[in-house]
């Protein structure tokens, strides 16, 4: 099956420590999305848990044996890769033959397993062209078809949707969430994008500079952030924060209060501001505020149809229950 | 008149490289030529041009005096087997250069290349005196080995140059799909680098096949090839123009015309990566 385990696990390039030391298991058919800044340092965590690049020291144990030095080939995971990585002078039916015919596995079993995936992907009528014949997102699908033939114990994702368009990435997105439900099996998936990893993750890791800043569920990041950065991070749009005499008020050096989490009117509220710009999605509106004496700009979620204009003076209340307290490091107050 | 611009810019051109082009033919059309004339017409003052009695009398007489299929056979055996095993050792080489280089990588290259400024008559004695002790002098093996080792710097920086090219992520997939080393390099590497490796082999055999200085120092007669085969007409005797132009023309025949099947793959080897 596919439980990962990393002990102790650091990576350094020459002197600098691009992660310390980390522990961090996941656990068998969970689908993990590690999320984070550039430079955070996910796409190496990812790339030592296949065995791309090799700890500087600790353990990885998959499945309990321990595999910090067995070779990529040997770790049995598969990966899907940002620039898909597809061999161009193969066949699609190739390509996803590729893994097999490395196993050794026999023709017949290998056109099986071939065709099998096509269908489920629906690459079927695409199976003799080359990927440079393919779209974007065929493309991808080939590279998912490439990492599911084998069976593998754990998928791994490195930011597979970036290269793609946004409609598309919104489609891709919930053809790998139906891929885990039907599979079960561990997924982790590495993406900058906090929707993806909403959307997507059973448990979220959320990295800064090689550290775990919070591991959790999608909501119980975004009901109790750990700290100010995942209070930042997770959510869109961002959180507020505010600090100074509002916050002192609620024992706090930092309080955030979410931009749907804060109700406006145009007579009365705790708060009050002038609009600035205002984003319309169409079923919300994202209000910017300016000049509240609280923070430099205040994010303010509305129906789509509140019709507020740049200029305009409005009211704004939070929900009393909806602001986190965060201490002087930074910190959740409880 | 935009349109007639560059008209003009490309019949400009044209001509420039026309220019170019028979300036750089010249020397093996007069010899081609020459050839085919009569002594006396091949020193005749003024020379020469197409209006002469055609003879086929030297390649006869060329034929008679030298037995050119073993000089031939040479040449094939030395730039064929020089190239294989060259390819052997840079392919594996570049590839790790490539892909997983250290902090001296860069360095190893230029001392590589390096090699390639010393005057080869500068390492001439040493490696003669080492032929003798091997017993390798005046024998095919010997002098592939050597031609492999003067053409190892260019082929392995030719190959680095293209595996270069290869995305990374590709041979990682390839890694993360299974492939161990040997089928990394078999089913993934090795076709995506075919044009690269196809036009350095192409120039290796080319470069092997005209080179003169070690085939003339180490060899005598069993080993020798075309060069020497060229070089056996320049007697200081007498000179016979005609006939040695006979030799040289069929001792770049064979390369000349494989030179022309592949040139289409060697103008795109030679400007892989610089053109897109």
């Amino acid at each position: 099956m596919g439980q990962i385990v990393l002990e102790q696990v650091t990576k350094s390039f020459g002197d600098i420590t691009v992660i310390p030391p980390l522990d961090l298991t996941i656990e068998d058919g969970e689908f993990t999305v590690f999320v984070g800044p550039s430079g955070c340092g996910k796409s190496t965590l990812l790339r030592l848990i296949a065995g791309l690049e090799d700890v500087s020291s600790g353990e990885i144990r998959i499945d309990g044996a321990p595999s910090a030095n067995t070779p990529p080939a040997k770790r049995g995971l598969a990966m899907v890769f940002q620039s898909y990585a597809l061999y161009p002078h193969m066949t699609v039916r190739k390509n996803i033959a590729f893994p097999l015919r490395m196993a050794g596995l026999d023709r017949a079993e290998q056109d099986r397993r071939v065709e099998q995936a096509a269908a489920v992907l629906n690459l079927t009528d695409y199976l003799d062209r080359r990927p440079g014949q393919l779209s974007g997102g065929q493309r991808q699908r080939v590279a998912i078809g490439r990492a599911i033939v084998r069976e593998p114990a754990a998928f791994l994702f490195d930011e597979p949707l970036s290269n793609l368009d946004a409609a598309l990435r919104v489609g891709m997105r919930l053809e790998i969430s139906e891929l885990h439900n039907r599979l079960k099996t561990t997924m982790i998936y590495v993406t900058h994008d906090q929707v993806e990893a909403m959307t997507m993750a059973d448990k979220i890791v959320v990295l800064r500079a090689g550290h775990i800043e919070q591991v959790g569920s999608p909501l119980e990041l975004y009901r109790a952030p750990r700290n100010l950065f995942v209070a930042g991070f997770i959510g869109s749009p961002k959180m507020n924060l505010i600090e100074g005499a509002e916050a002192a008020k609620h024992d706090a050096t930092t309080i955030g209060i979410r931009p749907e989490h804060i109700s406006i009117s145009d007579e009365n509220g705790l708060w009050s501001g002038v609009v600035g710009v205002s984003e319309h999605l169409g079923s919300d509106t994202f209000f910017h505020v300016h000049q509240t004496g609280l923070a430099e700009s205040i994010t303010v979620r509305a129906d789509g149809e509140v019709g507020f204009k740049h200029g305009d003076r409005i009211h704004m209340t939070p929900r009393a229950d909806m602001i986190h307290r965060f201490d002087d490091k930074g910190l959740r107050i409880a | 008149m935009a349109r007639s611009v560059t008209l003009q810019r490309k019949s400009f051109n044209t001509l420039i490289a026309w220019i170019i082009g028979l300036l750089l033919f010249f020397p093996i059309l007069w010899t081609i030529l020459t050839s085919f004339k009569t002594e006396a017409q091949a020193i005749a003052d003024p020379p020469v041009w197409f209006f002469f009695d055609w003879t086929l009398e030297n390649y006869r007489v060329v034929q008679e005096r030298s037995n050119y299929s073993r000089f031939l056979w040479n040449s094939i055996i030395i730039a064929g087997g020089s190239t294989i095993l060259g390819m052997i050792i840079a392919i594996p080489a570049a590839w790790s250069m490539a892909f997983v280089p250290s902090n001296r990588t860069k360095d190893i290259l230029l001392w590589m290349l390096s090699t390639k400024m010393l005057p080869a008559v500068g390492v001439l004695y040493p490696i003669y005196l080492i032929f003798i002790q091997l017993g390798l002098l005046d024998t095919r093996i010997g002098l592939t080995i050597v031609l492999m080792l003067i053409n190892l710097p260019i082929m392995v920086w030719m190959l680095y140059t293209y595996f270069k090219e290869i995305p990374g992520e590709i041979l990682e997939a390839a890694r993360m799909d299974g492939a161990g080393l040997k089928e990394e390099i078999l089913y993934v590497l090795t076709p995506m680098a075919i044009p690269g490796i196809a036009s350095t082999v192409l120039l290796n055999i080319i470069l092997a096949w005209n080179e003169a200085f070690w085939t003339l120092n180490l060899t005598a007669a069993r080993a020798a090839p075309l060069t020497a085969f060229i070089a056996s007409y320049s007697s200081p005797e007498g000179l016979f123009y005609a006939k040695l132009s006979a030799a040289s023309t069929m001792a770049i025949a064979p390369i000349l015309i494989l030179g022309w099947f592949s040139q289409k793959q060697l103008v795109r080897g030679l400007t892989f990566g610089a053109v897109k």
